[in-house]
């Protein structure tokens, strides 16, 4: 089997540069595997997130060749090997050294979001068909490759105002749970900054699981803000309801 | 001293941030205490997430019969007789309750056509009590915990990894430890602390663990005085992946054989017939992973060593629903389509049976204010763990450990931590930047990493275990000499030259306990004793520490109940 090249970009958050890398390739190997390759041979102190190598954790991302990929399912044979690999980090948050980035402005978003508030009294039995849609969205694995594509927060770097695609999906996952009591239409609308995205699909098409971030989750708490908020109707049956 | 370090307090500090970790971390919450998690990884990316086939719990859903006596008959029977009775009776009578806990707090198990969550059967269970969520239970399992902690309060240290408990005289004091990113060192001050660490799956060359799982929470036990119990019980899952030789060993959910999968050799025949013609493919995990070892050993093989698993005879949408995971990982990994034709899977070292010997209704080990749960305490799961009862075990014990740990902070005054330790342990965590001609870390662990596959693998004998053991110890000596390059920055071979410590530790430990039992039982395989002996059947071997060196003695199991003995000869 012929080698492949590697260029890494390496360095720290105050200066990096492209360091070149030549792997043995073995049958169905996978970037990680090449990266795995590289810290046992070449560079014991490369930095790199992983956990699983499965696409279970998310914890592996990266850029390569330009695209956002989980590099534990990225599979050299799936790339031109004609000319080097590259491999940068996430480019939407700050790097902390080589291909790990600080992403931990996500779990200060994910705070701001109340949790599962069940409906009083409820009884605790739902129908498969009701909970489908929400088992789509709770199949995110943070990732944050999503977050990472997301133009308001990679080009316009809207975070502080922003919630970015993750937390659609975590929030669709909590709005559309059968038995839950809580509305955050205006969390949504304010702290998470819902209207920023203008539907793109650049998340979607990014997501490793394959879940429909736009047309099933933001889409559809797009509408809810805009009935809660701006439909006239609903405004005054809530005015009411409320008294 | 010269290094210098943070300092935290906490009433209570959590090593490890999986289900057990996670639920000892609200229930210590709930009790009032500040608590504290610390984990290696990101929250969220632990072991827990790849559980995939369920969590077993006696809520009789599906099979009306069933409930916590046969959960418990069944556990034990699993465990061949050597478990902790009073946890596995704890674990079977609160499985449920833990459950429950979880769809209060957002969970979405998959539903029965009446609206309950539904559950699945699995190798050893009696009835079908596997609650699940597809094939990504562990998934929700920890997404719930981990928002629920968070938004109750849980101070979360994340990509810490701790490197040493400190002591007060004989009780625990708090811990010292390291940032990964920038290499800074921390030192915990806590009343409790709960080991939550998980396994030990890293010190073998074919396993479904990640990185994490070196041992170091047993490890950190044993330094401090606590014993461990059980060693010799490490579970080979019978299905990881075996081809491509980059995924050799991801894990396979025993969900496949739950929901029909078939095992077949080379010459399509349905070999369990052969080793449990009763239970077939849902026998226990110790039974199947022999079964497929020893046809690949016989020449019936597949083309790279294992046996086919084939779930294709099920339509294809419902093999999509019911194992998304399953059919994405082999269609993207291993370039099969698991709704048309069969998989490759060998056995995969997956799950610690022994760990912290604890005490059954508090969690408690050997020194006071150290408490342990899941993978990383012994007892519950014997000789053998049943799929499933390992996320109930997170749920019950982490749930008991937090508890625990919490009262504990209560009723102890302040400790004081001399400096000595302090500075014993950051000079012993800089060490191997000073060597200049001494072994890669990378090198020591694939070294022990062949070590512990060949010599203290599925089929054990006394030579390959005392060249096992010797193995080990000679790899623990040229760790004295292990060299580090670069800088203190997030430097992964700095980080595994740390975890290599744990892991040469737990690995003695577990050649030597599998040395001494010279019986067959459970996950222990014995060629030169392949039967069960009745006297080592009523004992579980315990190492600990004395002096400087790893000790072994026996401990007689306490008498069982004759109402839980009852149950037992039931059928």
């Amino acid at each position: 089997m012929p080698d492949a090249t590697f260029k890494i970009l390496r360095g720290d958050n105050k200066s990096s540069a492209f360091v070149e890398y030549t792997v043995p390739i073995a049958p169905g190997m996978v970037v990680l595997d090449a990266l795995h390759y590289i810290q046992a041979h070449q560079a014991p102190d490369l930095a790199v997130r992983w956990n699983c190598k499965a696409g279970r954790c998310g914890s592996c991302s990266a850029e390569v060749n330009g695209r956002p990929r989980l590099t534990c399912k990225l599979r050299l044979d799936a790339l031109p090997l004609e000319a080097p690999i590259t491999v940068q980090p996430m480019r939407t948050f700050p790097v902390i050294k080589d291909l790990v980035t600080d992403v931990s402005w996500n779990y200060r978003v994910n705070e701001k979001i109340p949790p599962f508030t069940p409906r009083e009294n409820v009884e605790w039995k739902m129908k498969q068909r009701d909970i489908d849609r929400v088992q789509e969205f709770r199949k995110c694995i943070e990732c944050f490759l999503c977050q990472n594509v997301c133009h308001v927060l990679r080009d316009h770097d809207k975070g502080e105002q922003f919630g970015g695609p993750r937390f659609f999906v975590r929030v669709a996952g909590l709005e559309m749970h059968p038995l839950d009591g809580l509305s955050r239409t205006q969390l949504l609308r304010q702290d998470l900054g819902i209207g920023f995205c203008n539907i793109t699909k650049c998340c979607t098409e990014v997501c490793p699981e394959d879940i429909h971030i736009t047309d099933n989750a933001i889409i559809p708490l797009k509408e809810r803000v805009i009935d809660n908020h701006y439909d006239p109707v609903s405004w005054f049956l809530r005015k009411i309801r409320k008294r | 001293m010269s290094e210098k370090y943070e300092t935290r307090e906490h009433d209570v500090l959590i090593i490890g941030a999986g289900g057990a970790g996670l639920r000892a971390a609200i229930a210590a919450l709930a009790e009032g205490a500040s608590v504290a998690v610390v984990c290696k990884s990101l929250l969220g990316k632990a072991h827990t997430v790849m559980a995939e086939g369920g969590i077993a719990a006696a809520m009789a859903n599906v099979d009306a019969a069933d409930d916590w006596r046969t959960h418990f008959r069944d556990t034990m029977r699993g465990g061949k007789f050597l478990n902790n009775w009073r946890m596995a009776q704890i674990h079977a009578l609160e499985a449920p309750d833990g459950v429950r806990e979880l769809e209060q707090w957002g969970a979405l198990f998959d539903r029965t056509s009446s609206g309950e969550i539904l559950q699945r059967a699995f190798g050893g269970h009696t009835f079908k009590r596997l609650c699940h969520v597809g094939d990504r239970t562990g998934l929700e399992m920890i997404r719930t915990l981990q928002d629920r902690g968070v938004h109750m309060g849980i101070d979360v240290y994340m990509e810490c990894t701790i490197t040493r408990l400190l002591k007060d005289g004989d009780r625990v004091a708090g811990a010292f430890g390291y940032w990964r990113e920038s290499g800074r060192f921390i030192v915990f001050k806590a009343k409790s602390v709960v080991i939550a660490s998980g396994g030990i799956g890293k010190a073998w060359r074919i396993t479904s663990n990640s990185w994490e799982y070196t041992g170091d929470g047993m490890a950190l036990a044993y330094e401090a005085g606590a014993e461990l119990m059980d060693m010799e019980f490490v579970q080979f899952h019978p299905t990881g992946m075996v081809w491509p030789p980059g995924v050799q060993g991801i894990l396979v959910t025993e969900a496949v054989r739950g929901e029909g999968g078939v095992l077949r050799n080379n010459v399509g025949e349905r070999f369990m017939e052969r080793y449990d013609p009763e239970k077939m493919e849902l026998s226990t995990r110790d039974v199947v992973a022999r079964a497929i070892y020893t046809e690949a050993k016989e020449g019936r093989g597949t083309e790279h060593g294992g046996a086919f698993l084939d779930i294709s005879h099920k339509p294809a949408d419902y093999v999509k629903r019911k194992l998304p995971s399953m059919y994405h990982q082999f269609r993207e990994l291993a370039d099969v389509d698991i709704t048309l034709e069969p998989m490759e899977v060998g056995p995969t070292c997956h799950y610690m049976m022994g760990g912290i010997r604890v005490e059954a209704e508090s969690a408690q080990a050997t020194v006071p204010g150290l408490f342990a749960a899941g993978e990383a305490a012994a007892g519950l799961h014997g000789a053998n763990r049943l799929g499933g009862n390992s996320l109930s075990d997170l749920l019950v014990f982490g749930r008991r450990a937090g508890l625990a740990g919490a009262r504990h902070a209560k009723n102890v005054g302040p400790s004081a931590i001399d400096e000595s330790q302090i500075e014993a342990a950051a000079k012993e965590s800089l060490t191997p930047f000073l060597h200049l001609d001494g072994r890669s870390p990378y090198d020591i662990h694939s070294d022990l990493q062949d070590v512990m596959q060949n010599y203290v693998g599925i089929f054990r004998n006394e030579e390959d275990l005392i060249k096992g053991l010797n193995g080990v110890l000679r790899l623990t000596d040229e760790m004295i000499r292990v060299r580090v390059e670069g800088s203190r920055l997030f430097n992964p071979g700095w980080h595994l030259a740390q975890d290599l410590k744990s892991m040469l530790i737990v690995s003695e430990a577990v050649a030597m306990s599998a040395l001494e039992r010279k019986e067959s039982r459970g996950a222990h395989s014995r060629i030169d004793f392949p039967k069960y002996d009745d006297a080592w059947g009523r004992q579980n071997n315990i190492i600990f520490r004395a002096g400087d060196e790893m000790k072994l003695r026996q401990q007689e199991i306490s008498k069982m109940p004759t109402d839980l003995e009852k149950l037992l000869s039931s059928e």
